[in-house]
């Protein structure tokens, strides 16, 4: 059943507050994921790390604590590594989580640096066995000689404690930075994609991957085109799309070839000769591609804009939303401090009727598909207190700045939500900015 | 300013850039009749344009001192190199520098333009890779193809010329030699002229001109803000155009080069 959601409701009012969480974390958050009930909020930071929390079930004795996210796991993914034939260091930041649908009463999430894909299970364990012959409760062992008779030993219930373990590890399969993992959904095989190439990996299999795109050139010199982002449609396992830094997604369809350098489709918006500069290139790379639920869109983020694309219709989008045009006058200064090159995600939410992705101040964006609205709203400290309203904030471009308005000039280019993500069905949101995660419920009654 | 003033300025901007109205500018005499903001505009816009060319080739250089470069960043920027090296030759503003440097193709000058281009690391080891075959070196250890590619373009002292002439691949590889050079020399003259010590030097001196970019670069100026875009706010450039930019003496480049690698 579609949930029809209302921009009004996500600003927050008198009537429908928001209740905000605020979490900090030692590392800077590199990844943001809900698993697909919405149960689960997976974060990957810059040190490796993996941070799973679980909402709470709904009390009757405490409304007010209405579904609140706490900790659930924590582990160490990935560790720094060193390259000694290269003499370079692999970084342990974690690029990309997905997780897997669930299957049994464990979780699985694909967790990916630049270089290695883990497949990590994540299971309670609430019970624990007693009454062995041969050890007793410390662990020690007895002496056989002293053993009079034997026991079958009992499960009793213990603590719940929650282990992660690595299940697979998928490694020396790609010579550049992995940017990308997209699991199918016959649930059986994944892709991970780097700057030039993507594989398909069967998740049973951890030592072959098919390759099913190149774009390296023979002459690295004449190289112009990296892929940036890629993922499969959610209902045909046989589709996938990729994203290039020269502004163009491309349709595949494994069934065609088994390389997939020649695509199905290519989606490419002419150029718009009257805003053309020197950065036009660098602005229109796609740094995030992200199929609709519905399987029927695809969106796209480049570095001022959202666009919205119908899958039959490859010559333009059929929509495009504004995220910050303000900075295109600040295109040199941006390209001089690499801000120009900052890749911000984009999400749906769950009836695909709002998309929303992140700016610079801690400033993130909603776009309301069906009424045209659009908020641009602020993830601190302030506005995520329990009973907290979120207020709209706005950017003032010239002439006379009003009150509540901050000018171009003021904004804070090191505050930048790249990551966000929303609830598969609810009005959630969870927003990284930086080294804090921000949860924002929307609490319609 | 209002922004219908100026979209109408970056209309204007954008017309020029199409049009190639600066080659008539760069001859000088004959432009006196036109309008002061036109006139103004259109060598700073040289200037200017000149300035994010040099901006690009340290940020290149600089990625190469990183631990790994991101290899999109580094494509956008050669790129953008690019970009701006054809609209130069499209405008003519090349043809000057390459009446002086053609037959001057000598390795060590090309030596020299490598050191600019490769990482500190390969300056110890000493070894001929100019920039593209940096990234495949940087992106590529394990296959023993690639490495034999790459040990071809270290031993052998012609390699170095044909790749770059690929790197920008370009209609006339006379040309490239001549494009490649001019910058980096107009890099070396800025050096020059203000003596930095560290690359980071050179860095800042660059910063305070691109202000003054943004707004020509992406088109919102008005015409108060051309006026700070006058050839005085640039001295050393200009020096560095009326010079010519030929440098014939290795010695001076080579310690120019020795400061800029000593970071």
């Amino acid at each position: 059943e579609a949930l029809v959601i209302s921009t009004a409701h996500l600003e927050g009012s008198e009537k429908h507050p928001y209740s905000g969480q605020h979490l900090s974390t030692s590392d800077i958050i590199s990844t943001v994921e809900f698993n697909h009930t919405g149960e689960l909020l997976a974060t990957g930071d810059k040190g490796g790390r993996v941070v799973i929390f679980q909402r709470e079930q709904e009390s009757k004795n405490q409304p007010h604590r209405r579904g609140e996210y706490n900790v659930y796991s924590t582990f160490q993914s990935h560790e720094p590594e060193f390259d000694y034939l290269k003499s370079l260091e692999i970084e342990e930041k974690i690029n990309k989580i997905r997780w897997l649908p669930q299957q049994n009463a464990a979780y699985f999430l694909l967790s990916t640096n630049d270089k290695t894909v883990k497949l990590w299970k994540v299971s309670e364990r609430d019970k624990r066995p007693e009454g062995y012959n041969l050890k007793d409760e410390d662990g020690r062992l007895r002496d056989p000689s002293m053993i009079t008779m034997l026991r079958v030993p009992v499960l009793r219930p213990m603590d719940l404690m929650v282990e992660a373990t690595p299940r697979r590890v998928f490694a020396n399969a790609h010579t550049y930075h992995i940017n990308s993992i997209s699991v199918n959904s016959d649930y059986e095989t994944y892709m991970s994609a780097d700057d030039l190439r993507i594989n398909l990996w069967n998740f049973e299999i951890t030592n072959q991957s098919f390759n099913i795109v190149d774009i390296k050139p023979a002459n690295m010199e004449e190289l112009t085109e990296v892929i940036t982002a890629a993922e499969f449609h959610p209902h045909h396992c046989n589709t996938f799309v990729y994203s290039s830094s020269k502004g163009t997604i491309r349709l595949c369809d494994m069934r065609a070839s088994a390389l997939c350098d020649r695509h199905s489709k290519f989606f490419e918006e002419p150029e718009d000769p009257s805003n053309r500069s020197f950065f036009s290139e660098i602005i229109s790379s796609i740094s995030d591609v992200k199929f609709s639920h519905s399987g029927r869109y695809i969106m796209t983020r480049d570095y001022l804009t959202v666009k919205v694309w119908d899958l039959n219709m490859e010559n333009r989008p059929i929509e495009t939303y504004q995220v910050h045009d303000y900075l295109r006058s600040k295109l040199c200064s941006l390209y001089e401090n690499d801000c120009i090159f900052d890749k911000f995600e984009c999400v749906w939410n769950g009836s695909d009727s709002v998309i929303m992705t992140g700016s610079y101040n801690n400033f993130f964006r909603m776009f309301d598909r069906n009424t045209k609205r659009d908020v641009t709203l602020e993830a601190s400290r302030e506005n995520s207190k329990p009973r907290a309203i979120l207020k709209p904030r706005k950017v003032c471009v010239g002439g006379k700045r009003r009150k509540d308005e901050i000018s171009v000039d003021s904004l804070d280019f090191s505050k930048k939500i790249l990551h966000t993500a929303w609830h598969p069905s609810e009005n959630i949101i969870a927003v990284a900015a930086t080294n804090n995660l921000y949860i924002f419920q929307d609490k319609v009654n | 300013m209002g922004e219908e003033e100026g979209l109408h300025q970056t209309q204007l901007l954008d017309t020029m850039f199409v049009r190639g109205l600066k080659r008539k500018c760069f001859d000088g005499e004959e432009d006196i009749e036109g309008t002061l903001a036109g006139f103004k505009a259109i060598p700073s816009y040289n200037l200017q344009r000149q300035s994010l060319l040099d901006m690009s080739l340290v940020k290149l250089q600089l990625c190469h001192m990183l631990v790994e470069p991101n290899l999109c960043r580094s494509v956008l920027i050669a790129n953008t190199v690019r970009q701006i090296q054809e609209e130069m030759t499209q405008d003519g503003t090349w043809q000057m520098i390459n009446t002086q440097s053609a037959g001057q193709t000598s390795l060590d000058r090309l030596v020299s333009t490598d050191i600019l281009c490769r990482s500190s690391k390969e300056q110890a080891e000493g070894k001929l890779v100019p920039v593209y075959s940096t990234f495949a070196k940087d992106c590529e250890g394990t296959q023993s193809q690639d490495n034999s590619e790459i040990m071809s373009t270290v031993t052998s002292p012609q390699v170095p010329r044909n790749l770059q002439s690929n790197m920008w691949e370009m209609e006339n590889p006379q040309e490239n030699r001549g494009n490649f050079q001019k910058s980096l020399d107009q890099i070396f003259e800025t050096l020059e002229n203000k003596s930095p010590n560290t690359v980071e030097d050179l860095f800042s001196e660059v910063d305070n001109s691109y202000y003054d970019l943004d707004t020509v670069l992406t088109g919102m100026m008005s015409n108060t803000k051309m006026g700070h875009c006058d050839l005085e706010t640039f001295p050393s450039q200009t020096s560095a155009n009326s010079n010519s930019n030929c440098k014939s003496d290795l010695n001076e480049l080579d310690h120019i080069v020795e400061i800029l690698v000593e970071s």
